[in-house]
């Protein structure tokens, strides 16, 4: 076990424990916020820059000069680590900067987006934003693009954090969606606009960040906050069928994953139980969603919901996939 | 004159050939390497010369080497770093082009020092010239049993591939490049772990520029020591300058490492002085990514020492008052020269080039372009040299790869060095907008 300290509290975890995991172990306001990393895509974080924590101190046996600032989500810890978040002015003035940069070329279109009341840069530019812009310059516009029947592509409004593409890489077989073109010209596509093809591409949707991919069977049907989120299972050959449905009144508008306090998918879903099945007979309704962000979830817990509800059943879908 | 141990052979006709190479004398120190020498001794040697790695960052390379002398069984790589992007930087081309044989000598060389029987030259795309040229000399090698199974009778066996590249300046960073090699798109990967621990394919793999491979070759003949001798201080052996602007004799050049900067620019030997008795302004010492110095600090340090060409004195002064050697791109600008001009075009090329992975990167280089092109352009205000300087200072440090210091420096580098510049701009948008570039002399009366 390693021994770190992350804002003056001590824990200690396996070797090959991220910094980031481990502060999600400690739990509460000392969590920084990952807007490219998550936890059930292999290969995501590093892109964002929003987890800089600064590196007090390393261990005796790390070469690199320290103090400096790194990634927290793909940075391991060492035994005898010291890393400021919260503590450490320089990473919340870094961290104000990196939101500055993911806000330049973005649309501030929430009135009109999908994704408003449940958006991740919403939250971390109401945290770590500035109150004014100093950006003056044109942004980067491009068209929109349905991606199939049932996603829609807003390019404006994407962060470039990848999640996307890790996730049609390891959820689907096809690899058709990716990114082209580079640096702020980057765009998310599926090849030549081909439509991803595969029962599980809606999670891409779940993924996301931002508003920029979003549900088509959803789009402009009602602001989420107007919508109560219920825990509903139903009888899926594809997918567990564990998700969430969103009522209006008595009819069901949109069907997600259920998510955890990190705003991670636990468990991802198929297109059937996500695009077709909106009648509540459709649905066991389990009840109301606990949405309590506030709560602290224990170390062993998150370790709990990791290996046995989460990494498994991308790996029973992957083996489904090679199967055929 | 200074010692020449890269380029000393390059005056001789068709030295590009094999025959012409073996006559004078090439190959020869293969067979010492492969037939006298063990690969650790090899690598000893290296150490021993003290040589630092030419593509920019100047990393000891026996050191690299040593990196895998401890990994497991199982095929490990030499990747050469052809991949020459940088504004300003041109010599790997050169040596390529002129004496190809002298590259493929180091690296069958280092490859049997690093036991690689695989390695691969990662060259720039646009060098199809120099791509043919390279496969042809790879072949005679071949044809010759320098290359292949069982070289020289010695068990060992090495197949070199040449990769073109498609364009991308990024791809010249080393994992950027491993990538791009796997077949995939070229975003760096984040370190560690280093390609000497997880490279290409997975496996363990140095990667290193072209001239710090065909330096192994005189290293060798030489012995480390012996080369060690060149030079000065850490800054051992000779570096390739390509040196361009408004200069008499713009090339490339090898110099031995502690020349100085005066002597380089001025003396007909090198630069033969700026053209047409112009007065200097400033000099980029190392490539495009390196800070801009204005003429006193790159001919004299802030101390008053004469600058030298070499690793330690063109970063005397850290980013106050230095630069540094970085790849050998001597970029001269005369008493004409727009600093905000030049400084706009950096800007453009990495704003162009950033893979646009990492948010400080992508969106600061096009914030900073579009800045820079206000300015350039007459619609400057009062607070955007102040903005340039805040961005450049929040994209440095916080990003995946270099490529977001390199551009940052440059912009940072120009406003400390040349704020003035910058604020006649602003201050004077009439003056600016009717200039045109390609006519120096209004230019000259505006900003004197
Ligand atoms: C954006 C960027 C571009 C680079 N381009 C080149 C290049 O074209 N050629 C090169 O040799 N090194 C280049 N480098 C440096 C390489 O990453 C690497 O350090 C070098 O190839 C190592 O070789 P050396 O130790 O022999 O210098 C580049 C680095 C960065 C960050
Ligand atoms: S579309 Fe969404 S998930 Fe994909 S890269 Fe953009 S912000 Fe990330
Ligand atoms: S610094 Fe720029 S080029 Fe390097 S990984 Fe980040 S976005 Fe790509
Ligand atoms: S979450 Fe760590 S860099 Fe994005």
């Amino acid at each position: 076990m390693l021994q770190v300290t992350i804002d003056n509290h001590t824990i200690e975890v396996p070797e090959g424990t991220t910094i980031l995991q481990a502060a999600r172990m400690i739990g509460g306001s000392i969590v920084p916020p990952a807007m490219c990393y998550f936890s059930k895509l292999k290969g995501t974080g590093g892109k964002c820059r929003t987890c800089l924590v600064r590196v007090a101190k390393s261990s005796e046996k790390d070469a690199r000069p320290m103090p400096k600032l790194v990634a927290s989500c793909s940075t391991p810890v060492q035994h005898g680590m010291v890393v400021e978040n919260t503590t450490s002015q320089e990473v919340l003035d870094t961290r104000k900067s990196i939101v500055e940069f993911l806000l330049i070329n973005h649309p501030l279109d929430c009135p009109v987006c999908d994704q408003a009341g449940e958006c991740d840069l919403q939250n971390l530019s109401y945290e770590h934003g500035l109150e004014n812009t100093r950006y003056e310059e044109g942004r980067r516009e491009f068209p929109q693009v349905d991606i199939g029947e049932n996603i829609k592509l807003h390019m404006n409004r994407c962060i470039l954090c990848y999640r996307c593409v890790y996730a049609v890489n390891q959820l689907t077989n096809g690899r058709v969606h990716g990114v082209l073109y580079r640096g702020d010209a980057s765009e998310i596509s599926t090849f030549i606009q081909n439509s991803i093809d595969n029962e599980f591409s809606g999670n891409v949707i779940d993924v996301c960040p931002v508003g920029a991919l979003t549900d088509r069977t959803f789009r402009f049907r009602s602001r989420v906050w107007f919508t109560k989120p219920m825990d509903a299972h139903r009888d899926c050959k594809t997918c567990s069928g564990k998700a969430v449905v969103w009522m209006t009144g008595n009819d069901i508008s949109r069907v997600t994953a259920r998510k955890d306090q990190f705003n991670e998918v636990e468990e991802f879903i198929c297109n059937e139980c996500r695009f077709d099945h909106k009648n509540t007979t459709d649905w066991v309704i389990e009840g109301p969603r606990k949405i309590d962000k506030t709560s602290v979830i224990s170390a062993n817990h998150y370790e709990k919901i990791k290996q046995a509800a989460i990494i498994n059943p991308v790996k029973k879908i992957i083996e489904k996939q090679a199967e055929k | 004159m200074g010692r020449k141990v890269l380029t000393d052979k390059i005056h001789i006709p068709g030295i590009e050939t094999i025959e012409v190479y073996k006559n004078n004398g090439g190959y020869e120190t293969l067979k010492k390497a492969l037939k006298q020498m063990t690969p650790s001794e090899i690598t000893e040697e290296v150490k021993k010369s003290g040589l630092r790695g030419r593509g920019g960052a100047g990393f000891p390379t026996g050191m690299k080497w040593s990196f895998l002398e401890n990994t497991s069984v199982g095929p490990r790589y030499l990747v050469c770093n052809a991949d020459e992007s940088e504004p300003g930087t041109f010599k790997d081309r050169f040596l390529i082009e002129k004496i190809p044989h002298l590259l493929i000598e180091g690296l069958i060389i280092s490859s049997f020092a690093l036991g690689a029987e695989s390695t691969f030259v990662y060259v720039r795309g646009e060098f199809k010239t120099q791509i043919g040229i390279l496969s042809k000399a790879i072949r005679e090698a071949y044809a010759s049993g320098f290359l292949g199974k069982n070289i020289l009778g010695t068990g060992f066996s090495l197949d070199i591939y040449v990769h073109s590249g498609a364009g991308a300046y990024i791809c010249g960073e080393e994992t950027a490049l491993l990538e791009s090699l796997e077949g995939k798109r070229g975003n760096p990967r984040l370190k560690p772990p280093f390609p000497a621990v997880k490279g290409l394919y997975d496996r363990p793999t140095v990667v290193n520029n072209v001239e710090t491979l065909a330096a192994v070759v005189p290293i060798i003949a030489l012995g480390g020591e012996e080369y060690a001798k060149i030079g000065v201080g850490k800054s051992t052996g000779t570096k390739l300058i390509s040196a361009c602007g408004n200069i008499n004799n713009p090339g490339v050049y090898e110099i031995e490492l502690g020349l100085s900067v005066d002597t380089f620019l001025n003396s007909n030997e090198y630069c033969g002085g700026l053209k047409n008795g112009k007065n200097l302004k400033a000099i980029v010492p190392g490539g495009s990514s390196v800070p801009i110095l204005p003429g006193n600090l790159i001919l004299k340090t802030a101390n008053g020492d004469d600058r030298l060409m070499s690793y330690e004195s063109l970063s005397d002064g850290g980013f106050v008052s230095g630069s540094m050697l970085g790849s050998g791109g001597f970029i001269v600008y005369d008493e004409d020269a727009c600093i905000v001009r030049n400084t706009w075009n950096f800007s453009r090329f990495y704003h162009h080039e950033s893979c646009g992975q990492c948010s400080p990167c992508r969106e600061g280089t096009g914030w900073m372009e579009k800045v820079l092109h206000r300015i350039e352009y007459g619609h400057g205000t009062s607070k955007d040299v102040d903005l340039l300087v805040s961005i450049a200072k929040r994209i440095e440090g916080n990003t995946i790869c270099p490529l977001g210091d390199a551009a940052a420096w440059p912009v940072a580098s120009a406003i400390r060095h040349f704020r003035h510049e910058f604020e006649f701009h602003i201050e004077n948008p009439e003056i600016v907008k009717n200039i045109k570039h390609h006519s120096p002399e209004k230019y000259k009366v505006a900003v004197s």
